[in-house]
């Protein structure tokens, strides 16, 4: 008894550690993987060239991508500058102010919104979105945009990750415990005064981590900003102009990746940069997390 | 450290008026009711909380202690569930009818939680927090007051070099008197203890009961216990509930010695 109790204790241990390497090895061989599969294309052109050059022709070997990279992030730019401020006010109402009533009403609606595929937010960005732009939005600003647009893109990003980033949000302020606040409110600040000073600040940590991946998911998301963007190759700062993100280039192209030299690895090269980019942004948040707990 | 620049050190005092001199009660409760749906919580409460004393509120887990206390700065507010009933005067104010100043009137009262809870923010700020909450900007002045209540607390000497570090370092008693040290701040005229050293370690806990003698010459404490030895301790006024009722009160040595309801007997057989 007591040596197969050893024996379990042992066994139990190690599938815990296999699963979790498993686990940590699956992002370094899906990068080696690409690294090697788009070695042809490092081989005749510079880094720079690659990901700083804009002209794109496949047929003719050139592969610039700055195109698809600037559209990548200016649609996670506007879907993150969108989301942020609904985000954080819905979140803080819901866990602070809501009657319990209002909540029990509102997270399965949260969740079903979570839960939709994305190509539901798609079809919903063409038939509302999209003419919404082309028809109200562009004649303001004096733009004949067909409302497959950046803006469009970042429009249906947002609402997209607006579930996904207030769940997390959510479970961030419920962690306060409600000692904290009361103490706050028990020295005679007003409650928005504990909100800001003692809620907000105690999460900081966990909404600069909700943020950092919800951005990182923004930025892989494929289907439904593809089918609003307008994925046309160009570098544009009018948001009413069409773009063509990194996803949807892979996702647009995987079919003919073989009918044209190169183009597989051109194709491979993108995912490796999609890839570590999100490794940089998911960087970049983990930095501002250490930072704070510093502080 | 910074007395040799300030001139005028006191912060705005609350005033209580005329009916915190002694010899009337500071507090006073009357026909108080609360009732969590079905629930009836507290059971007509009538209690007068004297003036500088440490008034105990003994009795078991769950007989309501903690929310009578709550209801004296009125954070039952923040539970929609609870249903107040009654009155509450606090120096000439009904506080449960009065909509004026909530934050005003929590000032007049200093609370210490079952569990100490800094503030996310520096030992320092914690401490400047409620005094920037008066109204008070001035550096030096808050600089001065910061570390005169953390003397008062018997803090500062342990925190001098760390003023500027996370409140979450300290050790827990510590935390508990920096919770202490910022509610003095704020020049409460009476401090609530919710059960204050039930998380401490002996030590720091009998830090807090010295403490607790030296602030009744210049405070009023209703302090909520179930440990029978801290309240024969410390107690000049005793209040025993059970299931949401004042079973009895009065001085300590009497209502320990000739208890007068067997409930209370029980207790003081159980504690013993």
């Amino acid at each position: 008894m007591r040596v197969g109790r050893i024996i379990t204790d042992r066994a139990s241990g190690f599938w815990m550690i296999l699963s979790l390497s498993l686990i940590l090895l699956m992002p370094v061989i899906m990068g080696t993987g690409l690294f090697m599969k788009s070695i042809p294309i490092w081989e005749q052109n510079s880094p720079w060239q690659l990901i700083f050059g804009s002209d794109w022709s496949p047929t003719r070997g050139n592969f610039g991508f700055w195109p698809f990279i600037a559209s990548s992030l200016y649609v996670t730019i506007l879907s993150f500058v969108l989301s942020v401020p609904v985000c954080f006010f819905a979140a803080l109402y819901l866990t602070q102010y809501a009657s319990e009533k209002l909540i029990r009403l509102t997270y399965p609606a949260i969740d079903i919104l979570a839960g939709l595929p994305s190509v539901i937010y798609g079809v919903w960005g063409i038939l509302v979105v999209v003419p919404f732009i082309s028809k109200v939005v562009a004649p303001v600003f004096g733009s004949n945009s067909s409302g497959y647009s950046i803006l469009a893109g970042g429009i249906v990003l947002a609402i997209m990750c607006i579930p996904y980033i207030l769940n997390m949000l959510i479970e961030v302020f419920k962690t306060v415990p409600s000692g904290m606040k009361e103490a706050s409110l028990a020295l005679g600040a007003s409650y928005w005064e504990s909100v800001k000073h003692v809620v907000v600040r105690k999460s900081f940590a966990g909404i600069v981590s909700a943020y950092g991946l919800g951005i990182a998911k923004a930025f892989g998301e494929t289907i439904a900003v593809m089918m609003v963007v307008g994925n046309r190759i160009q570098v544009t700062v009018n948001p009413l102009e069409a773009g063509y993100p990194l996803p949807a280039l892979i996702a647009n192209n995987y079919g003919e990746m073989l009918s044209i030299p190169m183009y597989d690895a051109a194709l491979m090269f993108a995912a490796l940069l999609l890839l570590a980019i999100i490794l940089i942004i998911n960087l970049i948040f983990r930095y501002l997390i250490y930072k704070t707990h510093i502080e | 450290m910074y007395t040799s620049v300030i001139t005028d050190t006191t912060l705005p005092e609350v005033n209580l008026g005329i009916r915190g001199n002694g010899h009337h009660p500071i507090v006073s409760i009357q026909r108080l009711n609360v009732y969590a749906g079905n629930h009836h919580i507290l059971k007509n409460i009538n209690l007068d909380i004297p003036k500088n004393k440490i008034t105990v509120l003994l009795g078991p887990s769950g007989c309501g202690k903690t929310t009578l206390l709550k209801c004296m700065n009125r954070l039952t507010d923040l539970y929609h569930e609870l249903k107040v009933t009654g009155d509450v005067w606090i120096d000439g104010d009904n506080i449960l009818k009065s909509n004026d100043n909530i934050a005003a009137l929590r000032q007049k009262m200093g609370l210490l939680s079952q569990r100490p809870y800094p503030l996310p923010m520096s030992i320092f700020k914690n401490v400047a927090y409620g005094i920037k909450l008066k109204g008070i900007y001035d550096k030096k002045l808050i600089q001065y007051n910061v570390e005169k209540y953390l003397r008062e607390v018997g803090l500062w000497e342990e925190v001098k070099d760390r003023l500027h570090q996370p409140a979450v370092g300290l050790s827990i008693g510590q935390q508990q008197r920096l919770c202490l040290a910022r509610g003095l701040a704020v020049r409460p005229q009476i401090i609530l203890a919710d059960e204050p050293t039930s998380a401490l370690d002996p030590i720091s806990s009998k830090i807090i009961e010295n403490l607790f003698k030296e602030l009744k010459k210049n405070y009023t404490i209703i302090l909520v216990t179930h440990v029978l030895r801290q309240a024969v301790r410390l107690a000049d006024h005793v209040v025993f509930m059970s299931y949401g009722e004042i079973i009895e009160e009065g001085a300590p040595a009497d209502l320990f010695k000739n208890p007068a309801t067997e409930k209370l007997r029980e207790y003081i057989y159980d504690g013993n």
